[in-house]
């Protein structure tokens, strides 16, 4: 099955809902990403790709209070599933594999 | 915009509420805004822009809702538990249930009977081929002396033949005329028979099933005839009847066609079809005949058939052309024609001179708003009385909603609950409606036996899409009300549950609905107290015991010879009319002064009529002999006659001389009697002068029997042997004078009758308009009516305080209803009547009290059942 691996732009937003915890939802990740990472990215892609990840089943939600700045209505915050993290453990390993397989001298220079 | 909003429009939020599945809603629109106060932080106008654009750009396959249709089908399987739940609901209030079944039952019959009957009104003449082609031409004429032009269904020969010799653009012009009617006569065999003269072109024109006979050339010769099936056969028995020569009188024809008996929803109807050329030859030679003009619009009939796609414009603009050339040629009257389609003809506009059966457009209005009106009553009950219920059901609404029923589910639960009480209130209706059929027939259809009014399988379709129709609109008000009901407010405390707004206007729907009871009931018994005294009405001489014998056209003496030997007979008169019968002859009669003629009523008769109908003469007798051969001779006249002309004294009248004009040219008659005044005009009529003259034979159209008899069927099967021994072509026609009047007054009866059903259907629709509010009341009052009793109220007190309200209505609906049917009836529906009953109280109290009775029991039995339940039962979760 395809979506046993992680798209890259899936990952990150898995990552930075493990690295936000508790807070984590959808503006939230968007100001994540875009702070860490430097990338602009748009709500739309970021709310297709949660969908994405929940149906999957890699990410749970649920809803928590209203508050004013929303117009009183409430947050849905993520979290990242037992499968979510299974998968985020295989890509790392995968690239940990893959460097590991690196000679040192292919990137001598650059540091 | 002078001033800074911080949220965002209504209007953008609302296009994502429009697309956005429900689930995701809430926390993208949250999103939403949360990036919109941040946007204001730049500008507002930016802020709109880019909140419009993500509105828009959020509309992808994952957040569509998904279509209704799809949530449906899971709710399909709800509809098990929905029937289940509503026939449970059903079984445990069965009163209420049956109220409900048995109120909508009783307007859905009359629905039925709607649908029914204008189904059946749309079929006719719908089985021609080229039916889209037919067009008949109608003429309108407006005399000089008129200000009204009447509009008649019949017009000229002269026209139909202009049209075929001048103008274009039809493919066959058909001439009809009515009134053919003749005794056939074949050996022993003599039928009579009655129908249309027809051109050639019948059979072209419309699509009748010839049997035998070459329809091209049927009715080309004269003296050709066309007989139906059953007038063939009743002639000719098991023989071919085709190429048979018949005689009518000193005429003989050629039957040249059997046509299949006629379809009952054909607009013509005839048992036998006369060529048209014979008429044309008989008039032909004629010079003072009229039958060509163009005055001669009253008999006859054309029809066109127009060519494929052919606008019948253009036919009208050549009657245009036609009556233009025509009406200069006169200044007394004005005739114009027009075409009209065979689909108008049946139900059609108001036309005089129709040719067969005529039913108008109007006519079907009014049915179809009296049953719109008596439905939407009906259904407002039922609205009325679901609301009150409701509130048993609110829980059950709660529990729904917190298990995750949402407001489609419930208002979806509860329409069709009431479509499942309108189904099985079909079912019953349809009962009803086999009761209501034969009254219905009678009275609005009045005889016309084209409207059969039978069943046809594709009325299961309708009567099951009429019951839904009303399951929709009665069940829809209460299905949103317990939809809009929240779970948190059912549990925490039901009996704060705001059911019912506009209180008021529901009480004022119940006076005005208790105010027609009210009106209909004295209406109607005013109706059946003037039928019977009309009946019992003072005539001035007997009925009793007298049987008319209509003599159709047959020789009195022969028939009264025969007939006089029966033992049961003991007396035997003969006359021309039946007096108080509606029917009405009269002749302008004078005395001594030429100039001063009055019209006065007569009746012809022979010397035995005053004592089979027991006159009282003030002077003189009867004739001293009857005339069988040669003029009248002698009259005997009443008293107001006597007064018409200034004689004083009854016995100086006899032996005077009067002069009767017209029908008799100018005859002498002496006065042999005067008789009491009576009623020779029905009753509601005043009393006019009387002339009754000396008979000759064919003045006669009755013989009065004076019968006594133990046994009437043997009587009149031996009257009847008489009879057919002397005329074997017509039915032989008895009936007792007293039939006679009453059914003379028949409309009377009529009037009663159509009162008493509208009442029954007013006063079952209002009392069941008025339990759904006493249900109501008990129901929202009970905490308030179990304190009183603990406080110790008796169960008297209860019950005033709560019918109270009700009492109210019903003496409001009393003190409109009565005046009101009072001037109604005396002002307007009997202000013609001369001899009429006085309504006095107890016409008017007879509505009232009945009202008032099913009033009363109606609110007694439920305040009575809200007093005596148990306060403990009710108090006891406080």
């Amino acid at each position: 099955m395809k979506g046993t691996n992680l798209g890259e732009f899936e990952e990150i937003v898995l990552l930075t809902i493990a690295s936000l915890m508790a807070e984590a939802y959808s503006v939230n990740i968007v100001d994540e990403i875009a702070s860490v990472t430097g990338r602009k990215t748009k709500l739309g892609v970021v709310h297709a790709v949660l969908n994405r990840l929940e149906k999957k089943g890699l990410i749970t939600s649920e809803l928590g209070e209203p508050t004013k700045e929303r117009g009183g209505r409430r947050k849905r915050f993520f979290q990242i599933s037992h499968a979510g993290k299974v998968a985020l453990m295989k890509a790392k390993e995968q690239r940990d594999r893959l460097w590991s397989n690196i000679p040192e001298l292919v990137f001598q220079g650059i540091r | 915009m002078s001033k800074n909003r911080e949220i965002p429009p209504r209007w953008m939020s609302w296009i994502l509420e429009l697309y956005c599945s429900k689930d995701l809603l809430e926390d993208l629109q949250g999103d939403l805004h949360e990036y919109y106060t941040r946007n204001l932080k730049k500008s507002q106008f930016k802020a709109d822009l880019i909140y419009f654009l993500d509105v828009i750009k959020f509309c992808r396959l994952y957040t569509i809702r998904k279509p209704k249709i799809l949530g449906q089908m899971t709710s399909f399987n709800l509809l098990s538990n929905y029937f289940k739940t509503s026939a449970r609901s059903l079984a445990r209030n069965k009163l209420f249930s049956s109220i409900n079944i048995f109120g909508l039952a009783i307007s859905m019959s009359i629905g039925i009977l709607m649908i029914t009957y204008i189904s059946e009104l749309l079929s006719f003449d719908t089985f021609h081929e080229k039916g889209d082609r037919i067009y008949r031409v109608h003429s309108t004429y407006q005399s000089i002396s008129s200000s009204e032009p009447s509009n008649f269904a019949s017009t000229s020969v002269f026209v139909g033949k202009k049209l075929k010799e001048e103008y274009a653009g039809f493919e066959k012009v058909l001439l009809m005329r009515r009134n053919f009617r003749a005794d056939l006569n074949k050996g022993e065999n003599t039928i009579a028979v009655r129908g249309h003269y027809a051109s050639v072109e019948f059979f072209d024109v419309f699509t009748f099933n010839l049997i035998s006979g070459n329809p091209s050339t049927a009715l080309s010769e004269p003296n050709s005839i066309v007989l139906t099936e059953t007038s063939a056969k009743k002639l000719f028995k098991e023989q071919d009847a085709l190429g048979q020569i018949v005689t009518s009188g000193e005429d003989s024809y050629t039957i040249t066609g059997i046509i299949e008996d006629l379809p009952k929803n054909s607009h013509i109807q005839f048992e036998a079809l006369m060529s048209f050329v014979t008429l044309e030859n008989r008039f032909a030679g004629s010079e003072t005949t009229t039958f060509f003009d163009w005055r001669s619009i009253w008999m006859n009939y054309v029809y066109l058939l127009l060519p494929e796609g052919q606008d019948p414009a253009l036919i009208n603009n050549h009657l245009k052309k036609i009556a233009e050339a025509e009406n200069l040629k006169t200044d007394r009257y004005q005739i114009h024609h027009r075409v009209e389609s065979l689909a108008n003809l049946v139900p059609g506009e108001e036309l005089s001179n129709n040719i067969g059966p005529s039913m108008t457009w109007k006519g079907i209005y009014q049915l179809v708003f009296l049953t719109l009106f008596v439905i939407v009553s009906a259904c407002f009950n039922y609205t009325n009385l679901s609301i009150a219920r409701s509130l048993r059901r609110a829980k059950e609404v709660g529990v729904r909603k917190v298990v995750g029923a949402g407001r489609t589910q419930i208002l979806t639960q509860f329409v069709f609950e009431a479509i499942i009480v309108a189904l099985i209130s079909v079912t019953i209706s349809y009962g009803l409606f086999v009761l209501i059929k034969p009254f219905f027939m009678e009275i609005v259809i009045d005889g016309n036996d084209l409207i059969t009014m039978d069943f046809q399988w594709i009325h299961v379709l309708y009567f099951i899409a009429f019951a839904m129709c009303i399951g929709i609109l009665a069940g829809i008000l209460p299905s949103i009300v317990l939809a809009r009901l929240k779970a948190i407010s059912v549990f925490r405390d039901a009996s704060s549950v705001k059911l019912m707004k506009g209180l008021s206007l529901r009480k004022i729907l119940i006076v005005l609905q208790f105010t027609t009871s009210i009106f209909l009931i004295i209406g109607s018994t005013i109706a059946y107290r003037q039928y019977k005294f009309a009946l019992n009405f003072d005539m001035g001489f007997t009925t009793e015991n007298v049987l008319n014998v209509s003599l159709q056209g047959n020789h009195s003496k022969l028939l009264m010879t025969e007939i006089e030997k029966l033992p049961e007979v003991s007396k035997i008169s003969r006359s021309g009319m039946i007096p108080n019968t509606g029917e009405i002859w009269s002749e302008e009669i004078k005395y001594k002064d030429p100039m001063d003629s009055a019209d006065v009523f007569v009746n012809f008769i022979d010397k035995n009529y005053f004592s089979t109908h027991e006159f009282t003469f003030l002077a003189g007798g009867s004739f001293p002999y009857d005339q069988e051969e040669g003029d009248a001779k002698f009259v005997v006249v009443d008293e107001l006659l006597l007064k018409r002309f200034n004689i004083q004294d009854p016995h100086s009248a006899i032996g005077e001389i009067i002069t009767v004009d017209r029908r008799l040219e100018d005859a002498k008659l002496e006065i042999v009697g005067v008789v009491k005044e009576f009623q020779y005009t029905k009753i509601h009529r005043e009393s006019e002068p009387v002339a009754l003259i000396q008979g000759t034979p064919d003045d006669y159209m009755h013989l009065n029997l004076i019968v006594q008899s133990n046994d009437m069927v043997a009587f009149m099967d031996k009257l009847e042997d008489i009879w057919s021994e002397v005329d074997r072509v017509h039915p032989f026609e008895a009936r007792f004078y007293d039939e006679l009047i009453q059914e003379a007054y028949d409309d009377q009866a009529t009037l009663f009758k159509i009162f008493g059903f509208l009442a029954f259907l007013a006063i079952s629709i209002a009392s069941m308009g008025l339990l759904g509010m006493a249900v109501f009341t008990t129901e929202t009052r009970q905490k308030e009516i179990s304190v009183r009793k603990v406080l110790g109220a008796s169960k008297q007190n209860l019950m005033l305080i709560l019918s109270k309200g009700f009492i109210t209505m019903l003496i409001i609906s009393a003190a409109i209803a009565m005046p009101l049917s009072y001037l109604f009836f005396t002002e307007m529906v009997m202000v013609d009547f001369v001899n009429r009953i006085t309504i006095g109280p107890v016409e008017l109290l007879s509505g009232v009290l009945i009202v008032f009775t099913i009033g009363i029991l109606t609110i007694g039995w439920q305040t009575g059942k809200a007093a005596m339940t148990n306060p403990a039962d009710m108090l006891r979760d406080e």
